[in-house]
């Protein structure tokens, strides 16, 4: 499903919101059907999924406060404004899945930073603003790529490529949204 | 030099920084250049002691490394991070293939703090 196939990007957008929906809820069931089982399977190396889950928690409060200073910058106009809500959204469910595993897990969930240092002083346009999510999106993708194979517990690592499949979703609307090739290679890296 | 520490040095010095700026965008779900994110900010990296950007909260694992970073620490630190640091934060599988780490190394030393 991409923008390109509807006549306008509203129609395109309306289609996108009401599948990405459907997957998602999909994908928070999978997870959380998971997450029930990662206590009886979870054996000594806890302790480092514990401190991979916390990295991705970091990343993801992160990219939380990053779209909130995209949606309280005033240059995103209403259809995109509602995209990086949702795509907001997404990296809170994903924040929240993550420390309630990490607090299943018995470890301490990473907390959100008082203050983020993003560079707002090159966000002037709505351009801008995407571009920089996009770029976060795609260091994200890359780095739940870098993650799930370090998972001892399989659960975990498939919850993670699940987290990863959305990030890519989220690059891909981006850099479309940008007027670039949404997914200009066949592989992620 | 050992034979194999030339090889690693010349492959090392041939790393292109324009190909390594491409490939940086991968570390940039965590890190940034000219401050700091979920990783502590990457320009004036070379040189640098691991684990001594000034209000950054490192593992203690990073902390305790006694790694200074150049490009043979460098290189070995990206091909496998939780294995030359045991108990990094930076828990990414790391990059396998030479000729991209060398290209990420020669971008980050060419890197200046005024890149945001």
């Amino acid at each position: 499903m991409s923008f390109l196939a509807f006549a306008s990007p509203l129609a395109a957008r309306r289609a996108f919101l009401g599948r990405s929906g459907l997957l998602l809820s999909g994908s928070a069931i999978a997870l959380l059907a998971g997450r029930d089982v990662l206590a009886a399977k979870s054996g000594g190396s806890k302790a480092s999924d514990v401190n991979i889950l916390n990295t991705a928690l970091a990343a993801e409060l992160e990219a939380v406060a990053a779209y909130q200073v995209g949606a309280e910058s005033g240059l995103l106009q209403k259809p995109v404004l509602a995209l990086a809500l949702q795509f907001q959204g997404h990296h809170k469910e994903h924040a929240d899945l993550l420390a309630k595993t990490v607090q299943k897990l018995g470890g301490a969930p990473a907390a959100a930073k008082s203050k983020y240092a993003f560079p707002v002083e090159g966000l002037k346009a709505q351009a801008d603003v995407l571009r920089f999510a996009a770029g976060l999106e795609r260091g994200a993708v890359s780095a739940y790529l870098g993650a799930v194979p370090l998972f001892a517990n399989r659960e975990l690592a498939k919850a993670a490529a699940s987290i990863l499949g959305d990030e890519a979703m989220h690059w891909a609307i981006l850099r479309n949204a940008l007027g670039e090739n949404p997914v200009p290679e066949a592989f992620v890296s | 030099m050992s034979f194999e520490g030339a090889l690693l040095a010349a492959a090392l010095a041939a790393g292109d920084p324009q190909a390594g700026e491409q490939l940086y965008a991968r570390c940039q779900a965590c890190h940034a250049l000219a401050y700091d994110r979920v990783g502590p900010r990457h320009c004036g990296l070379l040189g640098r002691r691991a684990g001594a950007v000034p209000g950054f909260e490192y593992s203690h694992a990073m902390k305790r490394s006694k790694l200074v970073w150049n490009e043979q620490t460098l290189d070995r630190f990206l091909a496998d991070p939780l294995k030359t640091v045991p108990g990094t934060t930076m828990t990414y599988a790391g990059v396998a293939d030479a000729k991209e780490r060398a290209d990420l190394i020669a971008y980050l030393a060419s890197a200046t703090c005024d890149k945001r």
